[in-house]
């Protein structure tokens, strides 16, 4: 059976990669699941996300995983702002009107990082970061079995909020029926911006979860936030648990074809997938229709 | 023909520039701001007027540029039929992409989402297949002749730019005065009522997207031209995919002069930014997206509206002098 091992180790490690890539989703498919919209600035958030943690780390000595701390609230107030001060004025009322907006914070956050920090790739080197843990056949790193087990805390710590507090209750009622919910007294700009302010948190244990193993420069985002759009589309606009599933799934994919057909290929693949479903399935392929 | 006039003078207006000033710097920037602003007219047909955001118009600006320059490096194809291919390369790639779009009923995010990724599966494919040069790029060979559409100085690159220019002016004109027009128009506003009404919205959206993607492909083999190179991060790279859509709505989104205006106030606020700063990436992109931002938020018709709207504040005055209580800030 030694030849069952490559691929399960392969296809572990697509489910570990995939887990974040199920979080950073998660953050898109929340927003749009309230807002009904796609928020380009996703992927941006995510790389200034990246660089906090990466000076966190270097500058503060603090722990990746500590800084998921501070770096969650902190990120929550930025998206919270971002969707109250900038994106909920200039929409007018027009989705267009918010994809160009969440567009040009996209390139602003992404060009401002890049005038700053230069195109120059960081990592950071902690102790832990090549420990394995062994599963079954295979040899998993540290990082990827932390960040699948804190991606799943995460969200069902969201869907339990989601479900129980008042705000969850809240961020549904707005979501099914906005008007509804205004007419019973809910501050819908509130909410609204509550929710990005949850999305752009997610992005930012995203981040945590990513640095030990991964490298951040100004573009580092974007690699991400299109498999994200991928998972978000496949799972289905707006559902949670299409985002996880999703998620897992393109880490998978993604790990099975990149070992079979090699890097830049298994790129390709994730794309010809994403066209593919918004073309045929534009409702998403698992979840519900949003 | 009144709609003619502004176009015909705008025309002679900057055609004279080269007669005025033979400055090298002056006439670059002004080519590039033309290019710029034969892509943005091409999103302005299908954004403006048809109110379909794509997010990945470099697919026809680097179809029209890499077949434009292939032809002539592999094939020894004359520049100028090079040129025209290209402009037909580009229109049956966006023929083909909103075909498969529109007949899915992509719309708004969606819409915008997958034109993104057909920009960016194009610019991977070019930048890994050997016909694109992959990596290094494809260099057009110098060869100073006009039967090669090369030129030895500025100023015949510079007439042949606001010739294609003045021509998508009256091309989108003559779309805006006509029935099709109308149509386009009316998928814009509801899409819905304008199919009730007995509008193919699909077949309107269709042929919008292909002449957009003509007018934006003959952008890129005008590119390759004046710069003699492409690769596959000039081609297909998101930097024109945002231009395009930056300078109609800084402009005016849906009007016909509004990209050539956003063209100029945008590449002007470019070079201004590098005057501050040296040529440090980024903070030009920066400005823009501020722009852009800005743009949305308060002037939502553009630099056109805002120039409209004083104009009829002015006409207001002229025929009525203002009440007193508005007199202290006049």
């Amino acid at each position: 059976m030694i030849s069952m091992a490559v691929p399960i180790t392969v296809v572990l490690n697509g489910l570990m990669t995939g887990a974040v890539y199920a979080l950073v989703a998660l953050g898109l498919t929340l927003i749009y699941g309230v807002l009904h919209i796609i928020n380009f600035a996703h992927g941006a958030l995510l790389t200034a996300a990246m660089f906090a943690a990466f000076f966190a780390h270097e500058l503060l000595g603090l722990d990746p995983y500590i800084a998921a701390i501070f770096l969650a609230p902190l990120f929550f107030v930025a998206g919270y702002g971002l969707q109250r001060l900038i994106i909920g004025p200039a929409a007018h009322g027009e989705d267009r009107n918010v994809l160009l907006v969440t567009l040009g914070l996209a390139v602003v956050i992404e060009n401002a990082l890049l005038y700053v920090f230069r195109a120059d790739t960081r990592t950071i080197t902690l102790s832990y970061a090549f420990d394995v843990v062994e599963v079954g056949p295979a040899f998993i790193p540290v990082p990827r079995v932390v960040a699948f087990g804190v991606v799943f805390a995460v969200a069902a710590s969201l869907w339990l909020m989601m479900r129980w507090t008042d705000t969850g209750k809240a961020i549904r009622a707005v979501a099914k029926e906005k008007l509804g919910a205004e007419l019973s007294g809910i501050d819908v700009a509130h909410i609204y911006a509550v929710t990005f302010g949850f999305g752009t948190a997610c992005v930012a244990i995203a981040a945590c979860l990513l640095i030990p193993g991964y490298y951040v420069n100004p573009h580092a985002g974007n690699a991400f936030v299109l498999i994200a759009f991928t998972v978000v589309v496949l799972g289905g606009m707006g559902s949670v648990a299409g985002a996880l599933v999703g998620g897992l799934f393109v880490g998978v994919v993604e790990s099975l074809s990149g070992y079979y057909l090699g890097e830049s290929l298994g790129q390709i693949g994730i794309f010809a997938m994403f066209i593919l479903v918004l073309l045929f399935r534009p409702k998403g392929v698992f979840g519900a229709p949003a | 023909m009144k709609g003619l006039v502004p176009i015909v003078a705008a025309m002679a207006l900057l055609g004279a520039v080269p007669v005025a000033t033979s400055s090298n710097v002056v006439l670059n920037f002004l080519v590039v701001a033309l290019l710029i602003a034969l892509v943005g007219q091409g999103w302005n047909l299908l954004g403006g007027y048809g109110g379909q955001y794509s997010f990945g118009h470099a697919a026809f600006f680097g179809t029209g540029a890499y077949v434009t320059a292939i032809l002539q490096v592999r094939y020894g194809v004359n520049a100028w039929l090079g040129f025209a291919a290209g402009i037909a390369a580009g229109a049956l790639v966006g023929a083909v992409i909103g075909a498969l779009s529109f007949r899915s009923g992509l719309k708004g995010s969606y819409f915008a989402l997958v034109t993104l990724a057909f920009a960016e599966v194009l610019r991977i494919v070019a930048s890994v297949a050997p016909i694109t040069g992959a990596g290094v790029g494809t260099l057009v060979k110098l060869d100073l002749r006009s039967e090669a559409f090369q030129f030895q100085s500025r100023a015949p690159y510079y007439w042949i730019a606001l010739c294609l220019v003045g021509v998508s002016l009256m091309l989108v004109r003559a779309i805006e005065g006509s029935r099709f027009g109308a149509y386009l128009v009316a998928v814009r506003e509801n899409e819905d009522a304008a199919q009730a009404l007995g509008v193919n919205t699909t077949l309107v959206k269709l042929v919008a997207m292909t002449i957009s993607a003509a007018i934006a492909a003959t952008g890129g083999c005008f590119y390759v031209q004046y710069f003699l190179f492409v690769d596959a991060g000039i081609a297909y790279g998101p930097w024109i995919s945002i231009e395009a859509l930056l300078v109609p709505i800084v402009g005016g989104v849906g009007m016909v002069f509004g990209p050539l205006l956003g063209a100029l106030v945008v590449k002007t606020l470019g070079e201004l930014a590098k005057l501050v700063t040296g040529d440090a990436p980024g903070l030009d992109l920066v400005i823009y997206g501020c722009v852009l931002i800005a743009v949305v938020s308060v002037a939502p018709r553009g630099v056109a509206g805002v120039v409209l709207v004083l104009h009829r504040r002015i006409q207001a005055l002229r025929i009525a002098p203002p009440p007193a209580s508005e007199r202290r800030d006049g």
